[in-house]
């Protein structure tokens, strides 16, 4: 049985001990450090859209060193436009990781799952490890796995939204049967919401405007930080059963056949 | 005749508005005419907003609301809304960082030609305003922007007077390829064009296109733009619609606030722009927020009854109505209202701006004359600080031209 030290998070080979991914976008960029340190998160998402290298306000300037750089392909349309920014983001060195994102509406943020298995098809061909966000859709998550994701990312509502885990059944879903790590990302607005995924045994959390939008954005990148391990250790410890199935008596109903067998 | 803001008159306009004009609705020869409806929804939803009808319960209903329909948005931007400025502020506010964070992006305009060919009575720019006309060419345009990239600048919106004589389609895409060597988002401000136009300027490295409608009333808009392509409303209107046909990645919508009913105008805005985005889900939609501004051989051009608590009224209802959309502050505000609205309903600014052709570096010699006077002066370093020291985190860019 898995320990809270056995207890690794393997993302395309790599090894993790934090389960917290930590988005880095709207907030200032001199709180990133702090936000990385108080979060104890080792995996840090960026828009590479926002990187700016030799240029002002480049973020890339900005992420404490040993941190894991997951690049995202916000502001891609299509499978076509995920791909190009994906390579655009190893070129300047944000590593085989990516995030992929390929969103096309413009207000609710949704992603495009189909486009988006298109793209991991092509990037996982070509090396990188791909993390898909995605809609929690079964037969998606299976394409994704197949296609050659290291993971996949359902959202739990719209991004931005903070309204928490609204499709908890569907990633419930995707928990059950789907090998890959399933990491919630998107919509979780409160650190009781990310250890409730992690109960429910998310492999990790991704979180960024619940933070960006804090009044102290250090604090509650720990807050969410310390809510992820508290929701991990709940899964590995196993949940009381009453929570999910009902009562179940301490005393067994059929252990009067326990008792006939003893007799003979 | 239509009653028109008096500021804008003179003599000489008012003798030209005497005189026999052509159709304002018909379309002139190469002007693409494209399927679409948008019009006459635009037009009759905003031809039945009363804004006089509204009272403060719908406003306060509307302020409740989580999702904000065209008739929430009628309610903030009615007179019964006034009252209410300061709650619309914060949630307002609330509704920017929870889509922008603290974020705001910079950018700055470069005006490369400044040849007009209407007549639009309230423009610097117009065909019968003397004043000093220029056109850079490419060495002019490459110094420029080199100049403006060394501040740090990523985006940059390339603008025309509206000549397609002076500055036609290739002069216009090749400014846009020496654009991409410097910068990594180019918007493009200039006279509509059609779809296959613009999808060869997107091809050139564009990818936002903003067009000002100046005022949504069709009436009005006949006494304002007298003469020009510029004077066919809805060749103009459809400008969006055709911009993302070619393939541009968002447009921008703007009314000029104070040339007609700005309560009506800003409405027919926002669901002009609402209407589009449900139509192209992906397209990226912002709104400027200009009023009228003094002119060369006009200073007493003013806009009127929209003064600043109504100009932040309208801005905090379209932030309220559409909490996705980009809104961009314009120097024609003053440095004071420009710097609270930003991170409280404004996501863009301008910096280091001059309106005028060749104006960014000495070595240009023949200069234009600017379009509108400016409020806000300041350098890309004095409006990046002043961000900062109210919290905000100013980003160069948030787009990769792919």
């Amino acid at each position: 049985m898995k320990t809270r030290e056995t207890d690794k998070l393997i993302l395309g080979g790599r090894e993790f001990t934090s389960r917290f991914i930590l988005g880095s976008g709207k907030y200032s960029l001199e709180l990133i450090k702090a936000a990385v340190e108080q979060a104890g998160a080792q995996i840090i998402t960026l828009a590479l859209r926002r990187a700016n290298p030799g240029g002002a306000a480049n973020i890339l300037d900005y992420i404490p060193e040993g941190v894991t750089l997951l690049p995202n392909t916000s502001g891609a349309r299509n499978a076509g436009e995920a791909v190009r920014i994906a390579r655009l983001a190893r070129e300047v060195g944000c590593g085989d990781f990516v995030k992929l994102e390929i969103i096309r509406d413009s207000k609710y943020l949704l992603p495009d799952n189909a486009e988006t298995i298109r793209a991991t098809e092509i990037l996982a061909k070509e090396g990188f490890l791909v993390m898909p966000y995605m809609y929690p859709d079964l037969n998606a998550a299976r394409d994704l796995a197949d296609a050659g994701a290291v993971s996949v990312m359902p959202l739990g509502a719209p991004i931005g939204s903070n309204k928490g885990l609204c499709t908890r059944e569907f990633i419930r879903i995707l928990i059950d049967e789907i090998d890959l790590p399933v990491i919630v990302d998107a919509g979780i607005g409160r650190p009781s919401q990310a250890c409730e995924a992690m109960e429910m045994g998310a492999a990790a959390v991704m979180a960024n405007t619940a933070i960006a939008t804090a009044s102290r954005i250090p604090q509650m990148a720990e807050a969410f930080g310390k809510a992820i391990e508290a929701g991990r250790s709940a899964y590995l410890a196993g949940l009381g059963r009453v929570l999910d199935q009902g009562a179940s008596p301490s005393s067994p109903l059929t252990g009067f056949l326990q008792d006939a067998e003893g007799r003979e | 005749m239509q009653q028109i803001n008096e500021s804008i008159l003179n003599d000489e306009i008012r003798e030209h508005l005497k005189e026999n004009r052509i159709s304002h609705m018909e379309y002139l020869p190469g002007m693409e005419r494209i399927s679409s409806d948008l019009l006459e929804q635009v037009t009759s939803r905003m031809d039945a907003y009363d804004p006089a009808r509204y009272t403060a319960g719908d406003v306060r209903r509307a302020l409740a609301q989580e999702n904000r329909t065209p008739e929430d948005f009628a309610a903030l931007l009615s007179p019964a809304a006034a009252p209410f400025l300061e709650e619309m502020a914060r949630k307002a506010k609330e509704e920017t960082r929870k889509h922008f964070g603290n974020t705001v992006y910079l950018f700055t305009p470069l005006y490369i030609a400044n040849y007009c060919e209407n007549y639009c009575i309230y423009c610097g720019f117009n065909c019968h305003n003397k004043i000093r006309r220029a056109r850079l060419n490419e060495e002019e345009i490459e110094k420029e922007m080199r100049k403006i990239a060394e501040t740090g600048l990523q985006e940059i919106l390339i603008l025309t007077g509206e000549s397609p004589s002076k500055s036609d389609l290739t002069y216009i895409g090749e400014a846009c390829r020496i654009a991409r060597r410097y910068f990594k988002v180019i918007g493009l401000e200039v006279y509509p064009m059609n779809t296959e136009d613009y999808r060869y300027l997107h091809g050139c490295g564009a990818d936002y296109v903003t067009v000002f409608q100046e005022t949504y009333h069709a009436g009005k808009y006949e006494t304002l733009h007298l003469a020009g392509p510029k004077r066919i409303f809805p060749y103009r209107f459809y400008a969006q619609e055709r911009a993302l046909l070619g393939g541009m990645r968002g447009v921008g919508f703007a009314a000029l606030l104070g040339l007609a009913d700005f309560r009506k105008d800003a409405f027919a805005t926002g669901i002009h722009a609402w209407l589009l985005q449900r139509k192209f889900p992906q397209a990226e939609i912002s709104f400027s927020c200009p009023r009228l501004r003094p002119i060369i051989n006009n200073e007493k051009i003013n806009p009127q009854d929209v003064h600043e608590s109504q100009l932040l009224q309208v801005i905090t209802a379209y932030r309220l109505f559409l909490p996705y959309a980009g809104i961009t502050v314009s120097t024609r505000e003053c440095a004071r209202f420009r710097d609270h609205v930003m991170g409280l309903a404004a996501t863009k600014i301008s910096a280091g701006v001059s309106t005028g052709v060749g104006s960014h570096c000495e070595e240009v010699e023949d200069k234009g004359d600017s379009q509108f006077e400016i409020s806000d002066g300041r350098t890309v370093a004095e409006v990046w600080e002043s961000l900062t020291r109210r919290g905000l985190q100013p980003v160069m860019s948030d787009y990769l031209y792919v």
